[in-house]
């Protein structure tokens, strides 16, 4: 209790101090970035798994070859879930004399539960996307149908025995297929029209399906109570499975945005424990002098902690304000993004907040508050009694332990936490050592230089070791700074990539051999530059190193998926621009020996194969075997078309072979898909446009969250640097008053502290420069997947800014311990 | 605890202290097998030149500090058995302290300096004990003032008061007018003898001043660590 009104009387006075300031601001800091970046990762996560959704149409798809019973339609309402109905089944269907095979896609109402239908009013016309379904006795045909029949909209269709007016061109559904695979052309149909269409009976091959959506844990629940009852023949698919490759723009915002949470965190702590340090040596004159008049350690301690736990508290109030500004900015700016889609309110963040808070204080500073606790009072009479430095395996202990409980319990990556702490460390402990070497280099350069630089260098090699650990405070600052814009401008680079203007907007599939020099000649009419066109087999695997795919053991779950399914091959003579080798040779452009493949790296580890192993696949009756000869890394960001497996020249000579082309359509270009179409009906061409506008925009609010959050960062970097200067900001102030009472002037003793500054931001900015190129090229190719590129402007960027920051934030934080009366100085001290 | 000291009327006793660091040259005795006792309500000055040991032997006498070897009694309790807490205890109960460069608790206010002994061992209404000390020592109206903001003089006697406050046994004083102009100074041993006369405290006084040192009752002279006068003053 004593302890508590000490703590609170003295406590209005000593906020005004330095250290408090820069302890709060750092504590702030890490928590605004924590609950920033928690609720934007939160928000991206839950649109990219919308999206997700998407190609489910639904949370959750239960599909069955038998009627799908009531009962589970009304479970789901039962929870409160929205459900819808379809009905899928190939047919043909007529206009007078012609024909077509089509995908019969009969749908209730409420279809899709995730996404929204498209569609135009005519062939290749603008879209537009609608929430309802075609009305009874009337269809929405895909454009390839419409083309292959010659039929418009108005005309009329025959479905099984009815006759259903065409009523709009169906340019997009959510659950439709986007691979290579497509199945024939689709036609939207009403549900209660299937009936009179008496297509389904004893035999038919239909798709029945329940639709359901809703808040996902009462989807979860959902499935939980219906999961035991299904049979065999049900399948069921959610988010899980359907998260496809397209994500990638948004899982590496996420990741990147982890990561400048960890690294704000990291900067905030550097910067806590530094103010802690100075927290706890300013007092230590009171706490002896509190001492000798009879206070316990339990009362130094219990008053020092009820003011951290006070700074804390201000700490948290203040971050939280500042994280729920940018959390409300960025919600405005990233509204289309996350739509309607806002979390439930509750406590977490500001629990969180309070958490991060308390861990970093406890971790960070309580190192110095017990050597704070056994200061010797014999300190009142003399200055130089100091209590016993704490055990550096107990400070390192806390500050790891604090870090990564914080850090693994709001970001959950362990592969980031170990590769970033790993790298912090590492580069903390080459920055020290190199550190004192430029610092005892400094020392020995002095001799022929002015008396300005020769005090700022004498300064910097008198304080050899606090120089030494200011080269690592400096350092580790800017290299965290360097290294988030190296990866920052890599990622935004590849981005930019794939937000090009030129990207292919469509596939055009099923294109028989003989078709391609007509296609050709189609699009290079509209001054449209032709197509690659790409071969593509269908087949299936049979064995891997002569064991059946069917009863081998696979790495993961997916890799069984992997081996069993129908593959898309292709061959090719060069390695594509999307495509990277990484392990392995490619083959010559005319080699013609045994056939070999290359593989997609994650199919390779899915599937548990490599170099040299054999693969034997069925075509078209025929076996052909394959020997792996390398592994490829893809960038299915590309939009090109891209396959597992590609294959030698000449390995695929003998098979039927279609082939697939992509191309960059503009909107007021779409005439010549419908003459394409007219004249090769059955080619299909498949609308990429509206995929692309979604991956563009996850993108462009990412880019945005991205430079949004990595401001804490510039800030927490700026604490940093600020505490450093802070901990030698009182030798400073009696130093100078010293030197001007010796009659030197301010400005020479300003300049020889800007030198000072100038010499440990020079030497702080080359190691920083160094430590960053190394750590952005292992996370670059660890984290992001991306090429790191080696950029002789960030060093000249980092150097000039280690100079400039250094000294700037140096010389706010000095100017003041200079300025001050030489006077008042020497008489307090 | 023992109760024992060597002699019954004695407030203040060093009995065979010796003090020694460990130096980078090796271990430096500072004080040799110092012996003396103190009544209660005497006045002592140890005088010497500097690095004879005065501070150091402030300190073992103050309980800041504990001696290689030997013993100190304070107020009848052996220090050198306590751990820090129990001899912070002894100090909160029975100590007074005034330093040659003040020692105010810069966050505080002057009134709130002179509670804070008070506080620590938990006297009843501080507040107003404070009030009328600084009211004793003429500082009425400067209650308010931060340390910041008084002169050096008036520095001095807050922590008078300060040191009075709890009533100590034993004041300890390390040359309160170190860091003060001579008039200035006078003034404040005046008021410090003044308070000293009026209660019962026994007062140690640590000095160069050979002229303030005759002020009071008794003078111990140390040099290089070993006690070589013990003479009283005449009246």
């Amino acid at each position: 209790m004593k302890a508590l009104i000490y703590a609170l009387r003295s406590f209005g006075r000593e906020i005004r101090s330095g250290e408090v300031i820069v302890l709060l601001a750092a504590v702030a800091l890490a928590v605004a970035a924590l609950t920033a970046v928690g609720f934007l990762t939160d928000r991206i996560g839950r649109a990219v798994a919308r999206q997700a959704n998407e190609v489910l149409a639904a949370d959750l798809r239960l599909r069955s070859p038998d009627p799908l019973p009531n009962e589970w339609r009304d479970v789901a309402s039962g929870y409160g879930l929205q459900t819808a109905e379809t009905q899928t089944f190939p047919s043909v269907v007529f206009a007078g004399e012609s024909s077509a095979l089509a995908t019969i896609k009969a749908v209730g109402d409420n279809y899709p539960l995730r996404g929204s239908v498209r569609i135009a009013d005519q062939l290749f016309g603008e879209q537009r996307a609608v929430d309802h379904i075609p009305a009874q006795g009337v269809v929405w045909a895909d454009g390839a149908l419409l083309a292959r029949l010659g039929l418009s909209v108005g005309d009329y269709v025959a479905v099984g025995e009815s006759e259903l007016k065409i009523d709009a061109v169906l340019t997009y559904r959510p659950d439709q297929s986007i691979g290579f695979a497509s199945l024939a052309p689709s036609l939207l149909v009403n549900l209660l029209d299937v009936p009179a269409t008496a297509l389904i009976n004893e035999g038919s091959r239909v798709r029945y399906a329940l639709l359901v959506a809703g808040e996902e844990s009462d989807v979860n629940e959902y499935y939980a109570a219906v999961e035991d009852d299904l049979p065999e023949s049900v399948r069921v698919r959610n988010q899980e499975d359907s998260g496809d490759r397209a994500n990638n723009a948004a899982d590496r915002a996420q990741r990147f945005l982890s990561l400048t949470a960890v690294i704000t965190v990291l900067l905030s702590a550097v910067a806590i424990a530094m103010s802690a340090r100075r927290f706890a040596h300013r007092r230590m004159d009171t706490v002896a002098l509190m001492k000798s008049l009879g206070a316990s350690q339990r009362f130094v301690i219990s008053a020092a902690s009820v003011q951290l736990v006070i700074l804390g508290m201000l700490g948290v109030v203040i971050g939280s304000a500042v994280g729920f500004v940018v959390e409300n900015g960025l919600t405005a700016m990233l509204a289309d993004l996350f739509a309607n889609d806002l979390p439930d309110p509750n406590l977490t963040p500001v629990g969180l907040a309070c958490g991060s808070a308390l861990i970093l204080l406890v971790g960070f500073a309580l190192p110095s508050l017990i050597q704070l606790r056994n200061t010797p009072p014999l300190r009142v009479l003399r200055h130089d009694a100091m209590p016993p430095p704490p055990s550096r395996m107990f400070v390192a202990g806390t500050a790891l332990i604090a870090v990564a409980l914080l850090l693994y319990y709001t970001i959950g990556d362990a592969l980031m936490l170990v590769i970033v702490l790993g790298g912090m460390l590492l580069v903390s402990a080459a920055l020290y050592g190199a550190g004192r070497l430029l610092v005892s280099a400094m020392g020995r350069s002095r001799g022929g230089v002015g008396i300005a630089w020769r005090y700022g260098l004498a300064n910097v090699s008198r304080r050899g070791r606090d120089s030494a650990v200011q080269v690592v405070a400096f350092g580790l600052g800017l290299t965290v700074l360097l290294l988030l814009t190296f990866v920052r401008t890599d990622l935004l680079e590849t981005w930019k990539q794939t937000l090009d203007e030129d990207a292919p907007n469509h596939f055009l599939i099923n294109i028989q051999p003989h078709e391609r020099s007509s296609i050709a000649e189609i699009i290079q009419s509209d001054a449209i530059a032709a197509p690659r066109f790409v071969p593509l087999v269908r087949a299936r695997m049979t064995t891997i190193n002569d064991e059946s795919v069917k009863t081998r053991k696979y790495p993961e779950e997916d890799g069984k998926w992997m081996a069993n399914r129908e593959q898309n091959l292709t061959w090719a003579e060069s390695l594509s621009a999307s495509n990277e080798l990484i392990d392995g040779e490619w083959w010559h452009p005319d080699y013609e020996g045994e056939p070999l493949v290359s593989m997609e790296e994650d199919a390779a580890e899915e599937l548990g194969v490599g170099l040299g192993d054999r693969l034997k696949f069925l075509v078209a009756g025929q076996e052909i075997a394959l020997t792996i000869s390398s592994i490829r890394k893809v960038n299915w960001d590309s939009f090109q078309p891209n396959f597992f497996m590609v294959l030698s020249p000449g390995a695929l000579d003998e098979f039927p072979t279609t082939f697939v082309a992509s191309l960059k359509i503009e909107e007021q270009q779409s005439n010549v898909l419908l003459r394409l179409v007219r004249a090769h009906p059955s080619v299909s061409v498949i609308n990429l446009e509206t995929i692309l506008e979604q991956v563009r925009a996850i993108i462009d609010k990412a880019s945005l969250a991205v430079q949004a959050v990595f401001a804490f960062t510039i800030a927490a970097g700026i604490a940093v640097l600020f505490a450093a200067v802070q901990s030698t900001i009182d030798e400073r102030r009696f130093e100078s008053a010293m030197l001007r009472a010796l009659g030197v002037r301010r400005r020479t003793v300003l300049s020889g502290v800007l030198t000072e500054f100038a010499a440990l931001g020079f030497a702080a900015g080359i190691l920083a420069c160094a430590g960053a190129s190394i750590l952005a090229a292992v996370i670059a190719d660890r984290l992001f997947d991306l090429e790191y590129s080696f950029s002789p402007l960030l060093w000249l960027i980092g150097l000039v800014g280690g100079v400039v920051l250094v000294c700037g934030s140096g010389f706010v934080a000095a100017r003041g311990a200079i300025n001050a009366p030489p006077v008042d100085v020497l008489r307090a001290a | 605890m023992s109760n024992h000291s060597a002699n019954e009327k004695a407030v203040l006793a060093a009995e065979n202290v010796t003090k020694q660091v460990i130096s980078p040259e090796g271990s430096l005795t500072i004080l040799s097998d110092i012996s003396f006792s103190v009544d209660r309500g005497d006045s002592v000055a140890v005088v010497g030149a500097s690095g004879a040991g005065k501070s150091t032997l402030l300190a073992l006498l103050a309980g800041l500090d504990l001696p290689t070897q030997g013993r100190v009694w304070l107020n009848g309790i052996n220090l050198t058995d306590l751990d820090e807490d129990g001899r912070a205890d002894v100090r909160a109960a029975s100590v007074g302290f005034v330093f040659q460069s003040f020692h105010l608790v810069p966050s505080l206010n002057a009134l709130e300096n002179v509670m804070l002994p008070l506080e620590l061992a938990g006297g009843e209404a501080p507040r107003q004990a404070a009030s009328e000390i600084l009211t004793q020592v003429g500082l009425a109206d400067r209650w308010s003032h931060y340390p910041a903001q008084l002169s050096g003089g008036e520095k001095q006697r807050v922590a008078i008061a300060r040191a009075f406050a709890t009533e100590p046994a034993v004041l300890f004083a390390d040359e309160p007018t170190g860091n003060l102009d001579s008039h200035t100074g006078d003034h404040v041993m005046d008021l410090m003898f003044e308070l000293n006369k009026n209660s019962s405290t026994t007062l140690i006084l640590v000095t160069h001043d050979s002229a303030l040192a005759e002020r009071c009752d008794r003078i111990i002279g140390l040099d290089a660590g070993r006690l070589v006068s013990d003479n009283k003053v005449a009246a």
